[in-house]
């Protein structure tokens, strides 16, 4: 029997071979031309001529985990997008973070979104988190050779474990680089060319154990920080009405806050700044 | 030199026909019925991890009987397809039609060349935006398809079970009506409820079914198991439905701050993880 497309004229045998359950590897053997990491990368570095994605920081709190994102994508010195989101729900109780290569990125998102769920369908469970967060690692290091050509891409991963011992903190980030190595973080984590100044704003601002409001206000404030001092990095836009994405992950799933919740936040951190008589 | 016997291609295709038949109808059945909110599968399946009934795509489901690693690959691929299809097109072009062609074909061609065909019979279910847009697919073991309205009832002894569902099935019913009929029907034949435990009558505990929906009211995937917390008091009370009020049916197995790691729960309904909250699964007391 020869190879034919699925559709039309039935499975061809890739299709009904009973083996694994990850979409990315069932691809590599049906449709290689449709992953990210198995095309041609150019030889020559592409420098500026892909819209970047900037930052992305992860708190946990007493509940789980909060992630968050600007709005901005950069192409050199210009802003490409004011309001690009770089946040995703990952699954029903993971989010992914991207900066970088913001087309790869995206589309490393979506496959990574469908490997999920094909898992979940196939098996009949969810991956553990550990699960989930290194089957990113290994889709981040089959893109190291276009990351060398500088279309890197690196994702920050934060989720709920259902399986977390009692007593020990539900919510979890994971952190990579672009080798695809992933490094479980402790507390708070951030990406991206901003990431610097949201860290040292993290680290002024958040503690173990806030509460869920507490820690939505810390992870807007270090966005706000970032913005502050990284051109590429969005601040709140009360003009437009952008404000950050911001995600958060509890025993109940994956849930983004609305606009007007994040406004609020933002508002209350511009009005305290403000009256600090530019001083900022 | 030997010369193969000769036989008829009517007479291939007879016997073939006759081996597939006898082992479809030795399972047990599975009947897959429309109701208000969408579509409904109910199997008789004394196991909970080897499924008859599984999610393809958002919108579509699946069901089988006959034998267990034949229809699990084919659900494998169709899963398989409709992923490759939803990620290289967009989620809204997988349809329930394509996936049916894909099995259709692959189940003619086995039936045709190979010496043993599939003992399956498959359904594929899609539910769309309101209950005249539900699609039922049946495929059977030599290839056919055919689009059939309101209810399928497939394996074990199909042809009762149809019987009872066409007397007592009407459309529109809602998820606890659905099931009552559906279980109720299921049960009349069933040799696990009139050999033993409940006598005439008895019906199908929760531990004998595998029940599952597929719910248009949910946001993104629409299907979703029923199981144990969720199931025990819909059955209780589509067996009895004065026995309602008293104590309430919540899903408190489930609380929220504990999911089931094995029940994926969908981007929707924080507030009823393992539910969907529908009003079946949730604290009121139906209608009816």
């Amino acid at each position: 029997m020869s190879e034919y497309s699925a559709g039309r004229s039935g499975f061809s045998p890739a299709y009904l071979d009973r083996v694994g359950s990850s979409f990315t590897d069932f691809l590599a053997a049906a449709a290689p031309d449709l992953l990210p990491g198995r095309r041609p990368v150019p030889q020559l570095p592409v420098g500026d001529v892909t819209p970047h994605g900037t930052t992305i920081v992860s708190v946990t709190y007493d509940g789980g985990v909060l992630m968050g994102g600007d709005r901005r994508a950069t192409m050199g010195n210009l802003i490409s997008s004011r309001d690009i989101e770089k946040v995703y729900p990952a699954d029903a109780w993971s989010v992914i973070g991207i900066a970088g290569a913001a087309g790869i990125a995206i589309e490393m998102v979506r496959l990574y979104q469908v490997e999920l769920e094909h898992y979940e369908k196939i098996e009949g469970l969810t991956l553990s988190l550990d699960g989930k967060a290194n089957r990113l690692a290994q889709m981040i290091r089959g893109n190291l050779g276009a990351a060398l050509q500088g279309l890197a891409v690196v994702p920050l991963f934060a989720g709920f474990d259902l399986d977390a011992a009692p007593g020990t903190t539900p919510g979890r980030i994971f952190s990579y680089d672009v080798t695809g190595g992933n490094y479980e973080e402790r507390g708070y984590s951030a990406v991206g060319s901003g990431s610097l100044f949201a860290r040292n704003s993290l680290k002024k601002t958040w503690r173990p154990k806030l509460d869920g409001d507490a820690a939505t206000r810390s992870l807007v404030e270090a966005l706000y920080d970032a913005a502050d001092d990284d051109s590429a990095t969005g601040g709140p836009d009360p003009v437009r009405r952008l404000y950050p994405i911001v995600y958060r992950v509890d025993a109940e799933g994956a849930v983004r806050l609305t606009d007007d919740e994040v406004a609020a936040v933002a508002r209350t951190i511009t009005d305290e700044r403000a009256a600090a008589e530019g001083q900022g | 030199m030997t010369m193969p016997y000769y036989a008829s291609p009517e007479q291939l295709m007879r016997d073939r026909s006759e081996y597939a038949r006898k082992g479809i109808s030795r399972g047990r059945s599975v009947a897959v019925l429309t109701y208000a909110d969408g579509v409904l599968f109910i199997a008789e399946n004394p196991s909970s991890t080897l499924h008859k009934v599984g999610e393809l795509y958002d919108r579509i489901g699946f069901a089988a009987v006959g034998r267990y690693s034949e229809f699990e690959s084919l659900r494998v691929a169709g899963v398989r397809l409709a992923d490759v299809r939803g990620y290289s097109y967009n989620r809204r072009d997988v349809t329930g039609r394509v996936i049916a062609n894909a099995y259709a074909q692959t189940l003619g061609e086995i039936f045709t060349q190979q010496t043993k065909p599939f003992e399956v019979e498959l359904c594929v279910a899609e539910v769309g935006d309101t209950t005249e847009s539900d699609q039922l697919y049946r495929l059977t073991f030599d290839g056919s398809v055919v689009d059939e309205p309101d209810f399928i009832v497939m394996g074990g002894q199909a042809e009762a079970v149809s019987a009872n569902l066409r007397e007592h099935f009407l459309p529109g019913m809602d998820l606890a009506e659905a099931l009552r009929v559906g279980v109720q029907a299921l049960s009349a034949v069933s040799p696990a409820t009139s050999a033993g435990n409940g006598g005439p009558g008895g019906l199908l505990s929760a531990e004998q079914l595998e029940v599952a929906v597929l719910d248009r009211r949910r946001p993104k995937r629409a299907f979703r198991r029923i199981v144990g917390a969720a199931l025990r008091p819909l059955l209780d009370r589509s067996e009895e439905p004065a026995a309602v009020g008293g104590e309430e049916p919540h899903t408190a197995a489930h609380s929220p701050s504990v999911p089931q790691p094995g029940t994926p729960a969908g981007l929707g309904e924080p507030s009823a993880p393992d539910s969907g909250g529908t009003a079946g699964s949730g604290g009121e007391a139906p209608t009816t």
